[in-house]
């Protein structure tokens, strides 16, 4: 399959997901492609399901995309914006249980190698605690 | 004889969406403080963001039938919210709309809110005893699903409501093991679960809308 595993940034903090999304770049410049949604839907600290959706969709890959997180709210929207997707996407789309920055880094580097969803996704999980 | 069946006419609707919302706001600063407690402080105004949507829907939500109500309130939910009671409460409307079905009996309204129940704790991955919403969402379930249809609304209304009084202050002396609160460990003691909270005072404002309805209603029939 042609292309890369695209990359997702969900982080209560929209600074957070914008310098998670500066790093990656600094690795792998642009490569992959990498999308990100931070703050609520009111611009405060938080995340928000309808941004994490459109994040998704501005970076689909049909070799699928791996979503970073921090804390749990993240991970719940995220889970809530995958259901909201098209069935054929859904299985398409995981969350990475791996620290949001490191795990970005290691992931992109992986898919910038041409690696798989799965690939992706168990190189930013070396790392979860 | 049938038991006690009800179907919400479009006013019965606006005043549910507008006791839920009310309540919501009279409790967002309990909610955040709550909430500054064992998490990050922001249940209160996440909340009231969340029901000031469904609020502002109201008319257009009031006119649907029940289940599209259910499910249009807790996509505003969903969206609104901003943070893990989005998806919570959204799943929990989501899929007690997929569930609904007029007129309901309190055998059937047992099992929607036990449909919408299940979806929380998928939603959640977590289970009684880890100081969540589920500490008053579990046994409210239990009791209404173990309900006869011949049970006088009232009654079992005034007693939902005390199985949820006696649910929320069960999350005082709990650990929490799921959420931002689980970071906090032993510290977590001690303090009311502010999801537990919300989900005890929505109860309480939708059972005072309801039971004398379901009243009504039996009256009317006989």
């Amino acid at each position: 399959m042609t292309g890369r595993v695209a990359l997702v940034i969900v982080s209560h903090s929209a600074e957070v997901a914008r310098g998670t999304v500066d790093m990656v770049r600094q690795m792998v410049g642009h490569e992959v492609p990498i999308a990100h949604s931070g703050g609520n839907p009111a611009g405060g600290l938080g995340t928000d399901v309808a941004s994490i959706l459109a994040a998704i969709k501005t970076v689909w890959s049909p070799k699928g995309v791996a979503i970073l997180v921090d804390l749990g709210g993240a991970e719940t929207n995220s889970e809530m914006a995958i259901e909201m997707l098209p069935e054929s996407w859904r299985d398409k789309v995981v969350i990475c249980n791996a620290p949001i920055v490191e795990g970005a880094v290691m992931a992109a580097t992986e898919a910038a190698g041409g690696g798989t969803l799965e690939q992706v996704r168990a190189t930013a999980e070396e790392l979860a605690p | 004889m049938a038991g006690e069946r009800m179907t919400l006419d479009t006013a019965m609707k606006k005043r549910l969406i507008a006791a839920a919302a009310e309540t919501i706001f009279a409790h967002t600063e309990e909610l955040s403080e709550l909430d500054r407690a064992i998490g990050d402080g922001d249940h209160g105004l996440n909340m009231k963001r969340g029901f000031e949507a469904v609020l502002a829907d109201a008319d257009n939500l009031a006119g649907k039938p029940l289940g599209e109500m259910l499910k249009g309130a807790g996509t505003h939910l969903v969206m609104t919210i901003g943070g893990a009671s989005g998806p919570l409460y959204g799943s929990l409307l989501l899929a007690m709309g997929k569930a609904a079905a007029e007129p309901a009996d309190i055998p059937g309204i047992a099992r929607i809110f036990a449909e919408g129940v299940e979806a929380v704790r998928k939603r959640g991955k977590s289970d009684a005893g880890e100081k969540t919403m589920l500490e008053v969402l579990l046994p409210v379930s239990r009791r209404l699903s173990a309900a006869g249809a011949e049970e006088r609304a009232a009654d079992l209304a005034a007693e939902l409501c005390t199985i949820a009084d006696q649910g929320l202050e069960s999350t005082r002396p709990m650990r929490a093991t799921k959420g931002r609160a689980s970071f906090l460990g032993e510290r977590s003691i001690g303090h009311l679960d502010p999801g537990a909270r919300s989900s005890q005072l929505l109860l309480h404002a939708v059972c005072d809308v309801l039971a004398p309805q379901l009243q009504t209603e039996k009256a009317g029939a006989a």
